[in-house]
């Protein structure tokens, strides 16, 4: 892989993801998100309006009931538009289980430079087995 | 994580594909949260939701031969037999139900079919190791009874169910439970609507564990289950404590384990006014009540009762229960009360299911801010009211 800012990470949900990153502020419930276009349309949110189709979502954590977030990343991933990774910071059982049973490579416990340098717009490659994060940005001088 | 020689069978399949399955997802977890090891538990509720992710995960733990080793109780889906016969049902939200039923039934769960098995169906004693999903449950376990849990999503404590031990991490270690938010209430807490709003004060109160001050002695067991309810559905909180009520919080130095609070936060009437604001419709004209998210104690049941009684009802009223909630309902003459007004006690159904078409668009009057929460997606508005109020609109037809 050519130029890229690398960051250690680790591992909750196996795999392999790579693609644009969007960051939300605010935790997510993937309940509240449209199946048909990904676009979260929990009022108020961040995110409001955005479409979490194909991204690697940095987002600080989950939210919301116990059967909610695994439903809606069910109903994203099987429209094709759930985010392709998750990269958060306080995992909860209930997004680790969703991400290991729809299995979305999901990681924490991420070096804390990683959020200085993110923008939105970047492309990541994101090795949750490796442990191991690479921010590429496009056309930006590194 | 250190397996025992019979958690190392489950995981090499010597009990089934399904149980080797619900190990590996159950180390996978464990993994992340650095647990040393399982523990064997003895009480499991499952939040089943009758959604498509829902039964293909108990599907596919059914075909690998899987079968719970502890006999969960479940959270409601619909009402098939009443929904065919009285509401608009799809064919497909038809046959997820029924299949959703027997998958559960074949896995080996107890169809209690009610979200508030704390009450009567599964009690857990103090300090008992449990996995329980449902949001209200696992705040009402660990808080007010003091068992220990998990917020577990549906699988992992359908997998708990399976292999009948969970990772030991998190709220089943004492010092997790162990408060680390001071939350000052300077608001004044009326009734048990005002624990709804408070619950709603999740986004100001931030991540952790909080432990209350300045809440009434004695709160009714509804006022503790609306706060739970509501804190775990806009934010993620497992566990409060309310000093003075909740029994790991005997005095406020326990409670925070003699430590000082990473942060102290103080919650005021123009809070809770602020939150009802932001999460309600605007008063006017409705056309339905729904009541019973999470599902209305025979108290609750009484108490609309009380206001109904001889009246006529403008507006369509729901209360979603439990079916022993219903029986008991129903002796002490309050079914025949409510339903004479034109009401309706509905069992073994969830605000959160695809039975409620008829009520699309429309706008209703609810005293549950989570049951506004969650319906967003299904197109239902409300106006959120304390119940009384919730009542009187309901008689009336609008809310002025």
């Amino acid at each position: 892989m050519s130029k890229g800012l690398s960051f250690s990470c680790h591992k909750i949900a196996e795999g392999k993801a790579e693609g644009e990153v969007l960051i939300s502020k605010d935790e997510i419930l993937f309940y509240l998100c449209d199946p048909e276009t990904g676009r979260i349309i929990e009022e108020g949110h961040d995110l409001e309006g955005q479409s979490i189709a194909g991204k690697i979502l940095v987002f600080p954590a989950g939210k919301g009931s116990s059967s909610v977030q695994v439903d809606g990343l069910y109903q994203l991933l099987t429209r094709n538009k759930a985010p392709k990774g998750m990269i958060i910071e306080r995992p909860d059982t209930i997004l680790v289980t969703s991400a290991i049973i729809m299995e979305i490579p999901l990681v924490d416990r991420v070096e804390k430079e990683f959020y200085q340098k993110v923008v939105n717009g970047d492309y990541l490659f994101l090795d949750a087995d490796r442990g191991e994060i690479i921010i590429k940005k496009e056309n930006k001088q590194l | 994580m250190y397996l025992t020689d019979e958690e190392k069978e489950m995981l090499a399949g010597a009990y089934g594909a399904g149980t080797a399955l619900a190990m590996k997802i159950q180390v996978a977890v464990g993994e992340c949260f650095d647990a040393k090891h399982m523990v064997e538990i003895s009480k499991v509720h499952v939040a089943l939701s009758n959604q498509e992710a829902d039964l293909w995960f108990v599907e596919k733990l059914l075909k690998a031969g899987a079968y719970c080793r502890i006999a969960p109780t479940v959270n409601p889906g619909f009402n098939l037999e009443f929904c065919r016969e009285h509401l608009s049902i799809s064919p497909k939200d038809e046959e997820l139900m029924e299949r959703t039923r027997n998958a559960y039934r074949e896995i080996g769960a107890t169809l209690t079919f009610s979200c508030t098995p704390y009450l009567e169906a599964n009690v857990p004693r103090f300090g008992e190791i449990i996995s329980y999903s449902e949001t209200s449950a696992t705040a009402y376990v660990n808080s007010v009874i003091g068992a220990r849990t998990n917020r577990e999503s549906v699988q992992s404590s359908l997998c708990a169910a399976i292999t009948g031990r969970v990772p030991e991490y998190g709220y089943l270690l004492k010092e997790n439970r162990l408060g680390n938010i001071l939350v000052d209430v300077q608001a004044d807490i009326k009734d048990d609507f005002d624990y709804q709003l408070l619950g709603y004060c999740a986004k100001k109160i931030g991540p952790g564990v909080p432990v209350f001050v300045g809440l009434p002695s004695n709160p009714s067991q509804e006022a503790l289950i609306n706060l739970g309810a509501q804190l775990n559905t806009i934010g993620a909180y497992a566990i409060y404590h309310i000093v003075g009520v909740t029994p790991e919080a005997p005095t406020m130095e326990a409670a925070l384990g003699n430590k000082k609070p990473d942060r102290t936060v103080v919650i005021t009437n123009q809070d809770l006014a602020d939150i009802q604001k932001s999460i309600s419709r605007p008063k006017g004209k409705i056309s339905f009540a729904m009541f019973g998210c999470p599902h209305f104690t025979i108290n609750q049941v009484k108490e609309i009762a009380q206001m109904v009684k001889g009246k006529k009802l403008a507006a369509e009223m729901w209360i979603l229960t439990s079916s022993l909630t219903k029986e008991l309902a129903d002796r002490m003459g309050l079914k025949k009360v409510i339903e004479s007004s034109g009401g309706h006690i509905l069992d073994n159904t969830c605000i959160d299911q695809p039975c409620w078409h008829h009520l699309e668009g429309k706008v209703g009057v609810t005293d549950s801010p989570k049951c506004a929460y969650y319906t967003k997606r299904r197109g239902l508005e409300f106006v959120i009211r304390d119940l009384r109020t919730c009542v009187e609109a309901a008689l009336k037809g609008e809310i002025s």
